[in-house]
């Protein structure tokens, strides 16, 4: 199975070091789906954008027992869409880059693979402008996907969905992860959500990792303290998974008159 | 329905209206083949055309010696600069870029106007070529400039449009102040160059510019879903593994090549390169593997269109195609500057 490791990457951005010195214990491997954590600006995007290749730097990014050309795929944060496509040619595009001019039925069949699996087959021919922010994040994730990888990476890709489809996005995640050996990253926000659907976690804080195992060791009141700057608890719920209680910000920031 | 019958609907469709415009462009050339001097028949054209042996010595001449060249001209160059255009609006996502309002056009003029006042050469060779090599010089200059330019931090796409135009300003007073020192006879020559004419058309410079055509399109086309990539945004290609500034510099070079070799060999024929792409992109949208071919098509089938009207409208005379090509040009580029709305075109 593919695996990821991480030694000492560092990364700058007109000047200024934003991540510094990120090293996994343990090569992250194949069959985890594993959550990126860390506040606004901590440096989750420039993580992603380092081990992609979009940004160099000091540091080594080892992937092992790759066997696809091109093992990694990145979903970047959503910015809005050029209405220039249809959801399906926008998908079998992202299949294509690297690959041959001529489009053989293998690609149709993956392209209509992923369609499925998200859910979003009926969008096929609506132009990606038209799209809301949710169905439009879930035609990002289908035109990483249809990129085939052995490691995903996906930044916040849950932002704009609603409740259920957040659920739905993240338990096929964790399913491809099960079924087909992939390596996912996710970024959440959604501390719950990790909790229930990673295997292990990754924090980032201030461009340093602050943690990094499996998740239930990771989230721990002495961590959302020190970098989230909350209180709060981890609590077995009725039925024995953990849950994270909060209770409030631990030092106040916002004025509140 | 299946997205594959979705999608072979889709490709179908731009196959009809590649097809369809291809027919165009051959009425186009006949119709073209016709007019001079000497009036002929589509089917003594296309006779001529088919079978050269069959038809009288008189019209073979004529057609293939005299009127196959200029004819043929018209549209390499209008498919070069079609293709030139259209690849410069992708790489900087621009509407409004072109090898004429980039500047490319004037900086030919200028390095033409050099030869034809003062015997100027640039590069001290091939001494019967001064004039288009001149041109060649300057013209990809001016695309380097750009280039160079737009890699500056905080240089937008519209910035870049009007450095083009600052360009254009700058060749045309350099223009005038050549013009100011050389001799009445260098004057009207520079001003005729300018005008963009196909009378200009031979053999030669034809096998030229469509040899470097011929060899741009598979380079091109092999980027195609790159390219096609770009036009979703800098950061959607990037995460589809686009490499966005080697793509950028080698598009850049190709089509800087295709307009600098078309403006040198017959002068500046603007407005091709910024309506051809656009009609391409309304006809069939923007996957490169149909828009490449379709740009080229347009901008063919405009210049030779033009070529025909530039003999039909006063009989007798042939007016240079580049006033027929502003002429009808201006109000569409009004049109795009005035239509434009938000950030998708």
């Amino acid at each position: 199975m593919v695996s990821l490791q991480l030694t000492g990457l560092s990364a700058s951005y007109r000047g200024k070091k934003v991540l510094s010195g990120i090293s996994t214990p343990a090569a992250l491997r194949g069959g985890q789906l594993v959550a990126l954590l860390g506040p606004n600006g901590a440096g989750k995007t420039t993580l992603f954008r380092r081990i992609f290749g979009l940004l160099s730097g000091p540091g080594q990014i080892m992937i092992e027992d790759a066997t696809a050309a091109r093992p990694i795929a990145y979903m970047p944060q959503d910015n809005g869409a050029q209405p220039v496509l249809s959801v399906y040619e926008s998908i079998l595009l992202a299949r294509m880059q690297g690959r041959r001019l001529r489009v053989l039925p293998e690609d149709h069949a993956e392209v209509e693979r992923v369609l499925s699996l998200l859910g979003v087959a009926h969008l096929r021919s609506r132009n990606v402008g038209d799209l809301s922010g949710g169905q439009r994040q879930m035609v990002n994730a289908a035109q990483a996907l249809a990129q085939q990888p052995q490691i995903l990476l996906m930044d916040e890709p849950t932002s704009a969905l609603d409740l259920s489809r957040q659920i739905d996005l993240l338990s096929l995640l964790r399913r491809l992860t099960r079924d087909e050996g992939l390596l996912i990253v996710v970024a959440l926000h959604d501390l719950g959500h990790a909790l229930r659907f990673a295997d292990a976690a990754m924090v980032i804080d201030q461009g340093h990792l602050a943690a990094c195992g499996p998740t239930a060791e990771v989230i721990t009141p002495a961590l959302l303290h020190q970098v989230f700057d909350v209180e709060a608890r981890v609590e077995p719920c009725s039925k024995g998974a953990p849950q994270l209680i909060v209770e409030g910000r631990a030092t106040p920031q916002l004025a509140t008159a | 329905m299946t997205g594959r019958d979705f999608y072979r609907a889709l490709v179908i469709r731009k196959q009809l209206i590649l097809a369809a415009l291809a027919a165009a462009l051959f009425l186009s050339l006949c119709t073209d083949l016709a007019l001079g001097p000497a009036r002929y028949s589509l089917g003594e054209v296309v006779d001529a055309l088919l079978r050269p042996g069959s038809v009288d010595e008189r019209i073979r001449v004529i057609l293939w010696e005299i009127r196959m060249p200029v004819a043929l001209m018209a549209m390499t160059v209008g498919a070069s600069l079609s293709i030139a255009g259209m690849q410069m609006q992708t790489i900087l996502n621009n509407p409004l870029a072109s090898p004429f309002t980039l500047g490319i056009s004037a900086g030919a003029g200028f390095g033409a106007a050099l030869a034809l006042a003062f015997g100027v050469a640039i590069f001290p060779f091939a001494i019967e070529y001064v004039i288009p090599l001149n041109a060649f010089v300057m013209a990809m200059l001016t695309s380097l400039a750009i280039y160079g330019l737009s890699l500056r931090r905080g240089v937008s796409s519209e910035t870049i449009v009007l450095l083009g135009i600052a360009l254009v300003f700058i060749f045309n007073a350099l223009m005038s102040l050549i013009q100011f020192f050389a001799s009445q006879q260098a004057v009207a020559a520079v001003v005729f160059w300018t005008m963009g004419s196909l009378t200009k058309a031979t053999w030669p410079k034809l096998w030229i510019s469509l040899t470097v055509l011929a060899l741009s399109l598979p380079l091109l086309a092999r980027r195609g879903w790159a390219l096609t990539a770009i036009r979703l945004g800098d950061a959607k290609a990037e995460s589809m593994g686009v490499k966005l500034r080697s793509l950028r510099l080698e598009v850049l070079v190709i089509v800087s090549l295709l307009a600098a070799i078309s403006v040198s060999f017959v002068g500046t024929i603007g407005f091709v390169g910024l309506v051809g792409p656009h009609i391409a992109r309304m006809l069939l949208g923007e996957d490169q593997r149909f828009l490449l071919p379709g740009a080229a098509l347009s901008g063919a089938l405009i210049l030779s269109v033009g070529s025909v009207l530039s003999k039909i409208i006063i009989p007798g005379t042939v007016i240079p195609i580049g006033i027929i090509t502003s002429i009808v040009g201006i109000p569409f580029f009004l049109y795009l500057i005035l239509s434009r709305r938000g950030t998708s075109w």
